[in-house]
């Protein structure tokens, strides 16, 4: 497959205007649909089908290379990065829809289509008479003619990246060590206060006041049987203690916070 | 088929990355239309190359990509951190520095 992505070329043939036409519409819906999506994670899907095509395009603009770099690179590590993030930071951080500038969104759209008209024109007026192709590049001949085998898009691009581009290529280094430097000094988190050790949560625990026993399990019942289902005391009270506090705020937040009656429960004291 | 096709769909994937940055506001999805941009960027590089038979575009589009994984990772990085400070992943909340 790869030998074949390598060997042959597209250019300007009736599979390249298919490939052109089936993927340039899907491409710019994605980008629209990225944009316009209001879940943040089908916005990083739809990115990630747009950098699809464009890896598409670049096979069949000859630059196999690239294409599979886009790949790795684009699908394979940005996008895992976005979505890495993206649950990081919650999926459901809501934007509102209050406009904060007055107008913003219509000036936004108006300079989008002039500064798309600007560029059509551009492109239009632009002296692109016919274009060279890169077979003659990717398929180097010998003096007789003939194809040298195993010289293809990579060889090249790599003879040009070891030779004109080798100080650009050594800067990189440098810049990607500064990248993962800086990440990691953005995202390292100080601690303000000494670790705390068994030995201060020996203490805490027994300290007077506090709960040196496991905390009583979750009550599991014939109509509730989740771990949001309070114990039930001796004397019959639900207790608080069993069900844990990020469940308890889960629940209220929902909506769901069934009270000890509607439970068949005794209401007494603990309950929650 | 004449590349300068690919020159227009270029030209109209960086609008809508570039619309995508004004309009939205979650700094996650401003973010990934600025990557948008690049990408776009990236696809008129490469028709250049294309078009002028010779592979130096094609180097172009590759730092390009290297130059867009490394700003990946530190934006997201200062990302992460002001979520961390601010509980807020919105780049209308960061306005400390207006008052």
């Amino acid at each position: 497959m790869p030998a074949l992505v390598l060997a042959s070329s597209l250019q300007g043939s009736a599979a390249e205007t298919a490939i052109f036409w089936i993927f340039a519409p899907l491409s710019v819906l994605a980008a629209l649909g990225m944009v316009f999506s209001r879940n943040t994670v089908h916005g990083a899907l739809l990115l990630g089908s747009v950098m699809l095509s464009l890896a598409v395009f670049y096979a069949a603009q000859d630059a196999p290379f690239l294409a599979f770099v886009q790949v790795i690179v684009y699908t394979g590590a940005v996008m895992m990065l976005f979505l890495f993030v993206l649950m990081l930071i919650g999926v459901d951080t809501r934007e509102s829809l209050v406009e904060t500038l007055r107008g913003q969104r219509l000036a936004a759209a108006v300079a989008g289509i002039g500064f798309l008209l600007l560029l059509f024109a551009g492109i239009r007026q632009a002296a692109i008479k016919s274009s060279v192709g890169l077979a003659d590049v990717n398929n180097p001949k010998d003096d007789q003619g003939n194809v040298i085998p195993g010289q293809g898009n990579i060889f090249e691009i790599a003879k040009l990246l070891f030779t004109r581009y080798i100080f650009a290529f050594e800067v990189t280094s440098a810049l990607l060590i500064t990248a993962a430097l800086g990440a990691m000094v953005l995202a390292h988190r100080e601690r303000h206060e000494p670790r705390r050790s068994q030995q201060d949560q020996m203490r805490d625990r027994f300290k007077p006041g506090a709960h040196p026993t496991p905390l009583p399990g979750p009550g599991v019942y014939a109509r509730h049987n989740a771990v949001d289902t309070p114990a039930l005391l001796p004397d019959g009270s639900p207790s608080e203690l069993s069900v844990p506090p990020a469940i308890e705020a889960l629940r209220i937040e929902r909506g769901r916070n069934p009270q000890p009656a509607e439970l068949g429960l005794p209401t007494g004291k603990g309950s929650p | 088929m004449s590349p300068t096709y690919y020159l227009y769909l270029s030209a109209i994937l960086f609008t809508i990355g570039s619309l995508g940055v004004l309009l939205r506001r979650n700094a996650i999805v401003v973010f990934m239309c600025v990557e948008l941009m690049l990408n776009a960027g990236n696809l008129a590089l490469v028709t250049f190359s294309r078009i002028n038979g010779d592979l130096n575009g094609q180097i172009m589009a590759f730092f390009v990509m290297v130059v867009a994984a490394a700003e990946v990772v530190v934006g997201l990085a200062i990302i992460v951190s002001v979520y961390r400070t601010r509980r807020s992943a919105s780049v209308d909340d960061a306005s400390l520095l207006k008052y």
